[in-house]
């Protein structure tokens, strides 16, 4: 029974890790620079997609398609930048909102024309195997995963901490136009922010699909739970993201072992709300 | 003046009669056709929805090779001076709502003739409520829910066994085994928590009880899950020594990739079609799920055999085999335009006498049933499954003895 618990434990923390990964890049955009990007699911999902394609021409696994996955997204993060962003911001919240949303629908179904809504796998080896520590299960690609999110979150955590560049881009998300006083070119942080949260999602998306499904609605799936995860872990705190994914891993695993999976979403959702009702900042939020 | 006025008014109405007359006979019969076009059951759509599209091929032009499959000889419906049917395929999303507003579409604004989907039950529940309001027909040809011919509807019919006869199925199944010395003590549902799970898990356990087995244990949960590792482990912990899944597609798929990463293999798995039944299972986890058992009345045949055709051309369209899910559909769409072909008309009330009469035999059927023959709750009383399992790369049929193209491996190899 003990190592039940503990499996579960396990499992809870490696589905947590994957709820902090699809979620960074998240944080930057939607924590750090106050737009909600709706198409961050189908963000991940494009990267999903592109480690498929990666996989079925060139035979190459993760080691290649994080890299080419994180390139490819951070330069289709820029791209959105300049060609939509920049100018649904200078409207109102709800033409954010219906920008970002259209966004997310054009690339699902984008998706959907070109590769069919048939589901697809990579080959269940192509990150090799589990390891067993005396009867608990630990998949090696979902190990990889949880590595991963940790040094993506430490990586983005000191970039906006430690460098110039991290201040910079704060100073824009703080007042823009004070920033721009200072020398610093509004448009320019904001471009590097959509790039590196997308490249972000690009290295998860990368990770993801070498033990998920992959099909074009995959992003919508998971991209709510990456929303609470933000919003749980406080606003505009990279590390608190990681925290909040790890807590949900966990609730949702042991609960929908006790309660039952039905019900696995009200204990995670009361929690959120009770969390949000004592600090509406979040768990690790600034006042 | 005033009298030539008439006179020019009743001639052109007379005229516009003449030539609307011939016009009318030869118009196509529309028929709406409510699938998972997005949505996480898209797949499942797809194939349904490529299937149809065979169907209306099969219907529409000469296909003598067919033999004596209905309405497959001629082109067109005979008994509407050689109409064509035109399918008008909507898109139900995945939800019960979305799925109830496109059959109100379909009826009011694309006057179709008559409706056909709906493939998720608890689509299916709603959609076809809207058909009995505006008295339109309704066949379903996949959907098992136990309760959708429980409401007392006139206008819906289906065509495909229902959830009691897949419990009957898998019962008579279990019993064979146990008889010849495998233990089944303790049987699990794991059920997905919509119409379709929750209906078959309901009826599994009545039937489960009448046979004096032991359902240990029934795990609901919800279909778009983003992780099952939890009801895995519930599973590895309670030994079952049958695991019946009643799980849609992406579930489907988890459970098996779970159960490896978890090194979980119970002694015998039964899924129960839908998700199991869906080409992508096969691709995607079908060599981490060696033995995995399923319910289905489709057979590709040898290869010449009409069956065989068939699948022939629904490949050159969906570049995979025909699976059983999408074969139901096709069949229920052949059911129901040989009802109209009787009918001779398009009128809703002559296609739902015509379909009361339907009585077709298994020589006129794709599908493996024992005919088509509806009882007065519009069940099909000929329908029939029987069991396949997943060996190598595909699924081969291996119970009832009878129709066994293998012998059935067990226990469950897994990978």
């Amino acid at each position: 029974m003990s190592v039940t618990i503990l499996q579960l434990v396990v499992s809870g923390v490696l589905l947590g890790a994957l709820y902090a990964l699809f979620a960074s890049g998240l944080t930057l955009i939607w924590g750090m620079m106050n737009v909600v990007n709706f198409a961050h699911g189908d963000f991940v999902m494009l990267a999903m997609y592109t480690t498929f394609v990666v996989w079925k021409t060139l035979g190459l696994g993760p080691a290649a398609s994080v890299p080419i996955a994180a390139l490819l997204m951070a330069t289709v993060g820029i791209v959105v930048y300049f060609a939509l962003v920049r100018h649904v911001m200078r409207g109102p919240m709800i033409a954010q909102i219906l920008g970002t949303f259209g966004l997310a629908l054009f690339l699902r179904y984008a998706v959907f024309w070109y590769f069919g809504a048939n589901f697809l796998s990579l080959p269940d080896n192509l990150v090799g195997g589990t390891f067993d520590l005396s009867g608990i299960r630990i998949p090696a690609a979902r190990l990889l995963a949880g590595a991963v999110a940790l040094l993506v979150t430490a990586g983005l955590h000191l970039l906006l901490t430690r460098t110039a560049l991290g201040s910079r881009m704060l100073a824009v998300a703080e007042d823009q136009v004070a920033a721009q006083l200072m020398g610093i070119k509004p448009h320019q942080m904001q471009a590097v922010a959509w790039g590196l949260a997308a490249g972000a999602t690009g290295i998860a998306g990368a990770l993801i699909a070498t033990f998920f499904y992959i099909s074009p609605t995959v992003g919508e799936t998971l991209v709510i739970v990456a929303f609470v995860t933000v919003s749980l872990g406080g606003f505009g705190n990279v590390p608190g993201a990681l925290v909040a994914g790890l807590l949900i891993g966990v609730i949702e695993s042991l609960s929908a072992y006790w309660i039952g999976p039905v019900y696995k979403d009200i204990v995670v959702y009361s929690l959120f709300v009770a969390v949000l009702w004592l600090r509406p900042q979040g768990l690790m939020g600034k006042t | 003046m005033a009298i030539k006025k008439v006179l020019t008014l009743f001639g052109a109405l007379a005229m516009a009669g003449v030539m609307a007359a011939p016009g009318f006979a030869q118009s196509p019969v529309k028929i709406g056709a409510i699938y998972p076009l997005s949505g996480n059951a898209a797949s499942a759509g797809e194939s349904a929805k490529a299937a149809l599209e065979v169907a209306m091929d099969v219907i529409n032009n000469a296909h003598p090779e067919l033999g004596d499959l209905t309405l497959a000889k001629g082109a067109g419906l005979p008994g509407l001076k050689g109409a064509k049917i035109e399918i008008v395929f909507a898109d139900n999303q995945g939800t019960p709502a979305a799925g109830q507003n496109q059959a109100l579409r379909l009826i009011t604004e694309e006057k179709v003739h008559a409706l056909v989907g709906a493939y998720q039950s608890g689509i299916t529940l709603t959609a076809s409520a809207i058909a009995e309001k505006y008295g339109i027909p309704f066949l379903s040809g996949e959907s098992v829910a136990a309760n959708l011919t429980e409401r007392g509807f006139k206008w819906f019919f289906r065509t495909t066994p229902i959830a009691s006869d897949i419990a009957t199925t898998y019962m008579a199944f279990l019993k064979e085994l146990k008889a010849g010395g495998r233990k089944v003590d303790s049987i699990a549902i794991v059920n997905e928590n919509t119409e379709y799970g929750t209906s078959i898990a309901k009826v599994l356990r009545e039937a489960a009880k009448e046979s004096g087995f032991n359902i240990g244990i029934e795990i609901p949960y919800s279909a778009n899950t983003t992780d099952v590792q939890s009801q895995v482990l519930q599973l590895k912990d309670k030994k079952p020594d049958v695991v019946i899944f009643v799980s849609y597609t992406s579930d489907a798929i988890l459970y098996m990739k779970t159960m490896k990463a978890m090194d979980y293999k119970p002694p015998v798995v039964i899924g129960d079609n839908s998700g199991f039944s869906d080409a992508a299972f096969l691709t995607n986890v079908g060599s981490i799920a060696q033995g995995a058992i399923n319910r289905s009345a489709w057979d590709i045949g040898k290869p010449g055999s009409v069956t065989y055709l068939i699948n022939e051309m629904y490949k050159k369209k969906r570049g995979v085999d025909l699976d059983d899910t999408a074969g139901r559909a096709m069949q229920g769409l052949l059911v129901l335009a040989d009802a109209i072909n009787r009918a001779g008309s398009t009128e809703p009330a002559k296609i739902q006498a015509a379909l009361k009469a339907t009585d077709l035999k298994p020589n006129q059927l794709m599908m493996g049933f024992r005919g088509v023959k509806f009882d007065e709750k519009g069940n099909n009383t000929l329908a029939a499954a029987l069991l396949i399992q997943i060996q190598g790369n595909r699924y081969v049929a291996v119970w009832p003895k009878a129709s066994a193209a293998a012998p059935l491996l067990l226990p469950y190899k897994g990978w």
